[in-house]
């Protein structure tokens, strides 16, 4: 692995020698990356107007500059509270929120009658609300990385959080399909005008859950197991819990109809107990069970419908989209055609016609926007999401504590699975699932949650390169030395 | 915890690979599927923000693009209605187009290489300029009348077309084909009723989309004598010739008499070549085709084009509106020899000979302008959107040279006789020297006869000015003498207005 290949010390070995390490924070440096990410969405404002307006209204800026003052103010808050964090993390992130913000403003000036596009309004349309929802989430990361001084300090509450999570998951399934179903998925919750995404939130609850949970019960997991077929499975009690988490939220998502969440968490679940455990049995059984299930689930769907209709359905449009290619296939069609209609450079923003795809501004965005910036730029995007789950994950590989790295390595991951399960969805690699594209896709639930996110991955990642000399406090702790609430857990068992 | 931390950074590095490597294959291998997709309604969206080019003829818009207020910035249509439909064709929204709108598509729509230029320029100023004009051939007042005649011909037929080109150049002076079909609801951008509109052209059992002129075959009947007399002439035959005739005449193999059109028709034993053309001799040209063979029947025929099936009729060079081959069909028995019987009927233009309007009027051309037969074109010039470059001028070709100035000339007279003193008197035109061909083609046996002429007219000083085909479908009795007539309007027409040209 390229990226997280830079010599991270191994925590077993930090404890001495980490203070001759050069404590860089940084901070410079993201400002800079953040000014340029700013100056392209602002650029990427401007060819849209010009292609849309036939001119560069004097205000083209001004979208841009609301994103970067609110930027702005994270970065100052993380100079001063988290001095050490990725300083790649914010400008990528403020990056692919910026274009996401274009692109929904450039939908809301296409949409919108050419007389009134030039006095389209900043904070108008949705363009305007992600916008807005934009400058609140990014309050809200702030707000979390000045209240979690120490990423460690969410273990306290880990039971609470993964109560809140089930609670979170459940909640749209027990709520009538008037409060809670938008588009045949109850995913939703609908007070008045106003609706939020309670699964987002839940994500984030239940691997704080995970992380902790499987922190404490590793080594048995690890250690304590049955030999079968040469392959070491755990024993079944030590897996209660986590099991019946999982199978909770399953059920629960069966019933929410909503396919690409339920593997979002499979996914997630998996993978954290994979870092944990270090067992590939686990991922094994993971895959054996996904592929089982997504199979069984398109038999079923065939046979008896149901829960399953809708997957078997899903699957059907994936292996022929133009079989229907009006209805049914209609949207994955669309986006295929808005693939291919932008070629290797892509229409140039505001030169395609975005309308013609059904949820363009949640789903289907990436389609959308590839229609527009071409082959060249959807890799551009895709390498971003790389970055920062890369990043993410460096992070994880970097800090000293167990749960950190469960933590860390978990929500990286779930990103980067979120990308390509909605990615690969859009570009007919696999069956396509409802996600949101991460913080390009309209919505303030998603883009709230993984602005949460990103603050974990944030304080995680100053955590890491903080230096441990003269820190004080829980920052001098011995490396590998566990915090006193995760009753001992041992911290890292070296192999071999 | 950091192996499996790795690990898991290899996977996501594999997913993301994935996802590319997916993108990739789609630019790669699917993207001009995707793009041109009939369910891609982009690339028309996109289409319709330029404003296409003009299609014209001596002056007059016969289509234009109008800007509208919708989605689709213009609306194509047609002034002319069914009177040019079958050479303009149509631009749909999502149906396919045709005609010249499809043949010259990039350039109209300002796609074509030819006006990269002002692509270039657009990309720097942001206008739009519109698709370049194409210009064409057709005289219009020929075409009014040729289309008015043939809609109201006084045998009262709904089938038929007509052509007329200059034989100097091969210029398409008039092209019409009945029936006709309006244009306009086509090219709507309600697409539903486009659609209406053309599933009831498509079901009308009288085939109006279809382009008779350039694409129906049909027995030619008499005027197939042409062919045969100029194989006669290459043969030692000339116009004062002898040859054998007579009332009726069995083929040596075979017990179906062949009778003239009339019993006044060249009942002596033996007219001159030039008399049995005048005439319309039927047991003449049965007894003259059996004598030459029919490898040289054959021969001539496709010297004078039959057979070719890849002439296409639009810029010279180009791609152009398709035509059918004239075909003469099979006339050798199973043994490779020749059957007479089959013989005698092909040599006055029945059994499995076919021949379309165009082919009947490059005949008539070729005569008409010395054995030079030119090839057909539509396109006269090719248009800057700002109406001062030009990119395309015809330059007439010719196409092949069936028979020599001799034998054209030879040929000329008998046709010319055929106006002044037989058949086709009706085509006469005033002050010019008119020739021509009439036919009667057997179409079924129970069903009414064919009506053909070709013709062509000279000015005071022999210079060949139009060549004209008509075909009247089961027209009955009378038909070609009607034929003539219209040919000879057309002909008068397209003389006073040479404008297209």
């Amino acid at each position: 692995m390229t990226v997280a290949a830079t010599p991270a010390p191994s925590p077993a070995t930090t404890g001495g020698e980490s203070g001759v390490r050069l404590a860089r924070s940084r901070r410079n440096a993201e400002l800079s990356l953040l000014l340029l990410a700013m100056v392209l969405v602002a650029a990427y404002g401007a060819t849209v107007e010009a292609n849309l307006l036939d001119t560069v209204t004097p205000d083209f800026w001004m979208p841009a500059a609301a994103l970067g003052a609110v930027f702005l103010g994270l970065h100052l808050v993380i100079r001063f509270l988290a001095p050490f964090a990725d300083p790649a993390l914010l400008p990528a992130v403020a990056l692919l929120n910026g274009l996401g913000v274009g692109f929904l403003r450039r939908i809301d000036l296409g949409e919108a009658a050419p007389v009134d596009r030039e006095s389209l309004a900043i904070f108008a349309g949705i363009g305007g609300r992600q916008l807005a929802w934009t400058l609140a989430s990014v309050i809200l990361a702030a707000g979390l990385l000045a209240i979690m001084r120490d990423h460690r300090s969410v273990s306290r509450y880990a039971y609470t959080l993964g109560l809140a999570g089930i609670v979170l998951v459940m909640l749209p399934a027990v709520l009538p399909s008037s409060i809670s179903e938008i588009n045949g998925a109850k995913l939703w919750i609908r007070i008045g005008g106003f609706s939020i995404q309670p699964g987002e939130f839940a994500k984030l609850a239940l691997l704080v859950f995970f992380a902790y949970y499987l922190v404490r019960k590793r080594e048995v997991l690890s250690l304590a197991s049955r030999r079968f077929l040469g392959i070491d499975f755990p024993r079944g009690r030590d897996l209660g819990p986590v099991v019946v988490v999982w199978l909770i939220s399953l059920l629960v998502l069966v019933f929410e109809k909503d396919l690409g969440t339920s593997l979002l968490y499979f996914g997630m679940f998996v993978v954290t107990l994979y870092i944990a455990t270090e067992r590939v049995s686990w991922l094994l059984i993971g895959l054996v069970l996904f592929f089982g299930g997504a199979y069984l689930a398109y038999v079923l769907g065939e046979m008896v419908g149901g829960p399953f209709a809708n997957f078997y359905l899903r699957a059907e449009i994936w292996l022929d989209p133009f079989a229907d290619p009006t209805d049914k296939g209609y949207q994955l069609v669309q986006g295929l055609l808005a693939l291919g209609t932008g070629g290797l450079f892509g229409a140039g923003p505001g030169g395609g016609q975005p309308e013609i795809l059904p949820e363009v501004q949640n789903d289907f965005i990436f389609a959308g926007i590839g229609e527009e910036i071409g082959l060249f730029g959807l890799s551009a995007l895709l390498v971003v999401y790389l970055l920062i789950v890369e990043r993410g994950l460096r992070a994880a590989l970097a800090v000293r504590d167990s749960f950190g790295k469960l933590l860390a390595g978990g929500l990286a991951f779930t990103l980067g699975l979120q990308v390509f399960v909605i990615v690969g969805g859009i570009s007919k690699l696999i069956p396509l699932t409802g996600q949101t594209t991460p913080f390009l896709s309209a919505g303030g639930s998603s883009l709230m949650a993984n602005w949460l996110l990103i603050a974990v991955l944030l304080r995680v990642s100053d955590g890491a390169r903080r230096p441990v000399t003269g820190g004080g406090g829980k920052a001098a702790r011995p490396a590998g030395g566990p915090p006193e609430q995760l009753h001992g857990a041992p911290t890292e068992v070296i192999k071999p | 915890m950091n192996a499996p931390l790795r690990r898991v950074g290899v996977v996501v590095m594999v997913l993301f690979g994935l996802l590319f490597a997916n993108l990739n294959w789609i630019q790669a291998y699917k993207a001009d599927e995707y793009r041109t997709s009939d369910y891609n309604g982009r690339v028309q969206v996109a289409e319709y923000e330029r404003k296409r080019g003009n299609i014209e003829a001596g002056g007059t818009a016969l289509a234009t693009s109008k800007e509208t207020s919708g989605k689709l910035k213009f609306q194509r249509t047609y002034p002319g209605g069914a009177k040019y439909a079958q050479v303009l064709g149509y631009k749909p929204v999502n149906l396919a187009d045709t005609g010249i709108e499809r043949v010259e598509n990039d350039f109209l729509a300002g796609t074509s290489d030819q006006l990269i230029g002002d692509r270039f320029k657009d990309m720097f100023t942001g206008d739009q300029t519109g698709g370049g004009n194409v210009l064409l051939t057709l005289s219009k007042r020929a075409q009014d009348v040729a289309y008015d005649q043939m809609r109201n011909n006084q045998q009262g037929v709904k089938k038929g077309a007509a052509i007329a080109i200059d034989p100097r150049t091969g210029a398409v002076q008039a092209l019409v084909s009945m029936p006709s079909f309006d244009p306009n609801p086509l090219a709507s951008h309600d697409t539903n009723e486009a659609a209406a509109a053309y599933n009831k052209l498509e079901q009308d059992p009288d085939g109006p989309l279809k382009n008779r002129a350039l694409g129906e075959t049909l027995p030619p009947g008499s005027t197939f004598k042409i062919v045969v007399a100029a194989a006669a002439l290459e043969n030692g035959i000339s116009k004062s010739t002898q040859i054998p005739a007579g009332s009726s005449y069995t083929p040596p193999t075979s017990g179906e008499p062949i009778r003239n059109a009339h019993p006044s028709i060249c009942p002596e034993p033996q007219v001159t070549l030039l008399d049995a053309v005048t005439e319309s001799c039927n047991t003449g040209f049965a007894q003259l085709g059996v004598r030459l063979g029919a490898n040289t029947i054959k021969e001539k025929a496709r010297q004078f084009g039959f057979e070719q099936d890849d002439l296409t009729v639009g810029q010279l060079g180009e791609d152009g509106l398709p035509t059918a081959a004239s075909r003469t069909g099979t006339i050798q028995n199973a043994d490779g020899g020749d059957d007479p019987a089959a013989l005698a009927q092909s040599s006055i233009g029945q059994r499995d000979v076919r021949m379309t309007p165009l082919q009947g009027a490059m005949i008539a051309g070729a005569v008409a302008n010395g054995g030079s037969q030119m090839r057909p074109y539509l396109v006269r010039q090719l248009l800057a959107p700002d109406r001062t470059t030009s990119y395309y001028t015809a330059k007439p070709r010719e196409l092949r040279q069936p028979v020599s100035g001799q034998v054209a000339g030879d040929l000329r007279d008998m046709m010319v006789s055929v106006v002044q003193k037989g058949t086709g008197e009706k085509a006469a035109i005033n002050g010019y020297t008119v020739g021509g061909k009439t036919g009667t083609a057997q179409s079924a046996p129970d069903r009414p006869d064919h009506g053909w002429f070709i013709g062509f007219a000279l000015d005071k000083n022999g210079t060949p000015v139009s060549a004209v085909c008509v075909v009247l479908e089961q027209a009955g009795s009378g038909g070609s003498a009607e034929a003539a007539r219209i040919g000879g309007q057309i002909m008068r027409a397209a003389i006073a207005d040479p404008g297209g040209r």
